[in-house]
């Protein structure tokens, strides 16, 4: 039995949550502003939206952050695929302990150091094998390193909540281990995996930090060229620019969002088709 | 039941030969896991772990006007002797300027302020979500975590939005009559603190709501039917159980905010210098990369060394 929740205990939910989002509407409020001015309301419109589209600094940038984006997400839902059924299903292997560390250790990791050391070794690297070059490809790989920690975790903990029959089914019908694995538990993992796709990506997305360190000449993302135009004042085009962002990256959470509701309740219902 | 048969048969199967390619199979059974075992591995090793390493072997180099900026600690001469040059003198640098220090001193402190106002503000948030019916949480609680994933920068932007001196907080206040010259919040230590509980409350609440959604409440109705008030019930059966949510709730906010570069480099003022921007400014201002390899070295045996050793005997508590 639960006992009424006291006034005091809704209204700290409730200003809280107001202070969580009264921020990000009221710049999406600002960003239909017609005035140039970013304190005075002007009257509705939609031209710093158009103005962007006419901006080529900020669409390169774009077209580099979606780039990465879609490379890191991919590359980090197959190493984290990987990673999470190597510690699901080998509960024994030499360096089991090390996996672990290093998937856990990029989630508590302060960016900055991530970012450093991993241009420390690129640049190494360039002086000693000729490659990577700073850019795309360096953006990429120190972005794959922290999206992998994320994948793995998630899909981890739907692997855990797996039922092994229908596979171990399959495998006393012929199946070789893999075929087994990729007819039958693949499939039930599916949403998992396109739920940490989209999470990668808009991780990928968001990242300032580590890009502006690893990244090179010429080769600025979305957050970096925010940032430096956010380092001079609020300005209405920013303002566009971030509603855009922070609508896709909604979208991508809450579809994310459903679908783990939706692997969670395919679970519950293995579960008890299982103890029947 | 289904799953214990199914194992059971299982076993039966294992037993099972197919002759032809039968050593190929064995080997394949054996060491198979290796192909889905190293990739990960081996990608975390090159591309996390090992570039730590670099940074430590950097931190002995001296600075050059060179690309890379830093001279090699190894080197063969032309008569084949090779050469080891360690240079301690940039950690030597670290104690003796005392920016260091003070950076990391204060650093520490805004972390720690944050992550208790954090803990006071989410700790009864998560509570009332956690009292709520089934439904009426998973709507909350994805309510809390869509600004988890909204861009970092872009929420201390909207923030500047509200707190600057013409923003709404201002505005409002004025309208109000409440003030009658805008406060300045902007550029002040108030800002950082702002935008650090700002961006990391959600990080509070989540781990919160996940260890008080499992609290037993017949605990907390014993209790009190053995006369304990409702803030003794509170502080003997709630808080204690709710310990391990405190801690990775704390943490979670805690370190991120210690090395945090963004907020106090456009919300704060000149001396708001946390350890992350004092990094970035040595890097990207100075190009002095063998100090800042030091600064980030010592920064993780200060920091985050205790910190995963603690978590690693918290998670093996939880576990026992």
């Amino acid at each position: 039995m639960q006992d009424r929740i006291s006034p005091f205990l809704i209204s700290v939910l409730a200003i809280g949550i107001a202070v969580l989002y009264i921020p990000i509407l009221v710049l999406i409020g600002y960003s239909f502003n017609a005035s140039a001015l970013v304190s005075v309301w002007g009257g509705f419109s939609t031209s710093w939206y158009t103005q962007l589209v006419h901006n080529q600094q900020i669409l390169d940038a774009a077209w580099l952050s979606l780039r990465i984006g879609v490379a890191v997400s991919t590359g980090a839902v197959i190493l984290g695929t990987f990673a999470a059924i190597s510690l699901v299903r080998f509960p024994m292997f030499r360096g089991r302990l090390l996996l672990t560390g290093m998937v856990n250790a990029p989630l508590v990791m302060p960016e900055i150091i991530t970012g450093i050391t991993q241009l420390l070794l690129f640049v190494s690297m360039l002086h000693m094998l000729s490659w990577p070059h700073r850019g795309f490809t360096t953006i990429v790989i120190a972005h794959i390193a922290f999206c992998t920690a994320y994948v793995t975790i998630t899909v981890q903990s739907r692997l855990h909540g797996a039922d092994r029959s229908l596979e171990e089914a399959a495998m006393d019908l012929g199946s070789g281990p893999v075929r087994a694995f990729l007819d039958t538990t693949l499939p039930a993992i599916m949403p998992a995996l396109a739920s940490s796709w989209l999470l990668s990506f808009t991780l990928s997305l968001d990242d300032l930090v580590i890009s502006s360190f690893v990244s090179g000449p010429g080769a600025s993302t979305l957050p970096m060229v925010i940032f430096s135009k956010v380092k001079l004042g609020v300005s209405p085009d920013v303002n566009a620019l971030a509603s855009l962002i922070i609508c896709l990256v909604g979208v991508c959470v809450l579809i994310a969002g459903y679908l783990m509701r939706r692997t969670e309740r395919d679970r519950l219902r293995d579960a008890q088709m299982a103890e029947r | 039941m289904g799953k214990a048969a199914a194992r059971e048969i299982d076993g039966g199967g294992n037993g099972r030969t197919n002759g032809r390619g039968n050593a190929r199979g064995e080997w394949l059974k054996r060491h198979g896991k290796w192909f889905i075992i190293l990739p990960p591995m081996l990608y975390l090793l090159v591309f996390f772990l090992i570039p730590f390493g670099f940074a430590l072997m950097i931190s002995f180099a001296d600075t050059a006007v060179r690309v890379p900026p830093f001279t090699d600690i190894l080197s063969v001469s032309p008569d084949w002797h090779i050469h080891l040059s360690l240079n301690l003198g940039n950690f030597q640098y670290l104690v003796t300027d005392e920016v260091y220090g003070l950076s990391y001193v204060y650093s520490l402190k805004t972390a720690f302020f944050s992550t208790v106002i954090c803990l006071l503000l989410g700790y009864p948030m998560a509570y009332a979500i956690a009292r709520t019916s089934k439904s009426t949480q998973s709507v909350l609680l994805l309510v809390i975590i869509l600004p988890f994933w909204t861009s970092f920068l872009l929420r201390v932007y909207a923030l500047e939005g509200i707190i600057r001196e013409t923003g709404l907080l201002n505005s409002a206040l004025l309208w109000l009559g409440i003030i009658h010259q805008p406060l300045k919040i902007m550029h002040t230590t108030v800002a950082v603190y702002l935008g650090i509980i700002y961006s990391y409350l959600p990080f509070m609440v989540l781990p919160l709501f996940a260890t008080l959604e499992k609290l037993d409440y017949t605990l907390r109705e014993a209790a009190a039917d053995l006369g304990s008030p409702p803030w003794r019930v509170f502080i003997d059966v709630t808080l204690p159980l709710s310990m391990p949510g405190i801690i990775a709730g704390s943490m979670l906010v805690f370190i991120p905010a210690i090395g945090e570069f963004v907020i106090p480099t456009l919300l704060g003022g000149p001396d708001n210098l946390m350890i992350g921007r004092v990094l970035w400014d040595e890097f990207f201002g100075n190009r002095d990369w063998p100090v800042a390899s030091a600064v980030a070295i010592a920064f993780l045996v200060l920091l985050v060394g205790p910190i995963a050793l603690y978590q690693h005997y918290s998670t093996k508590q939880l576990e026992a």
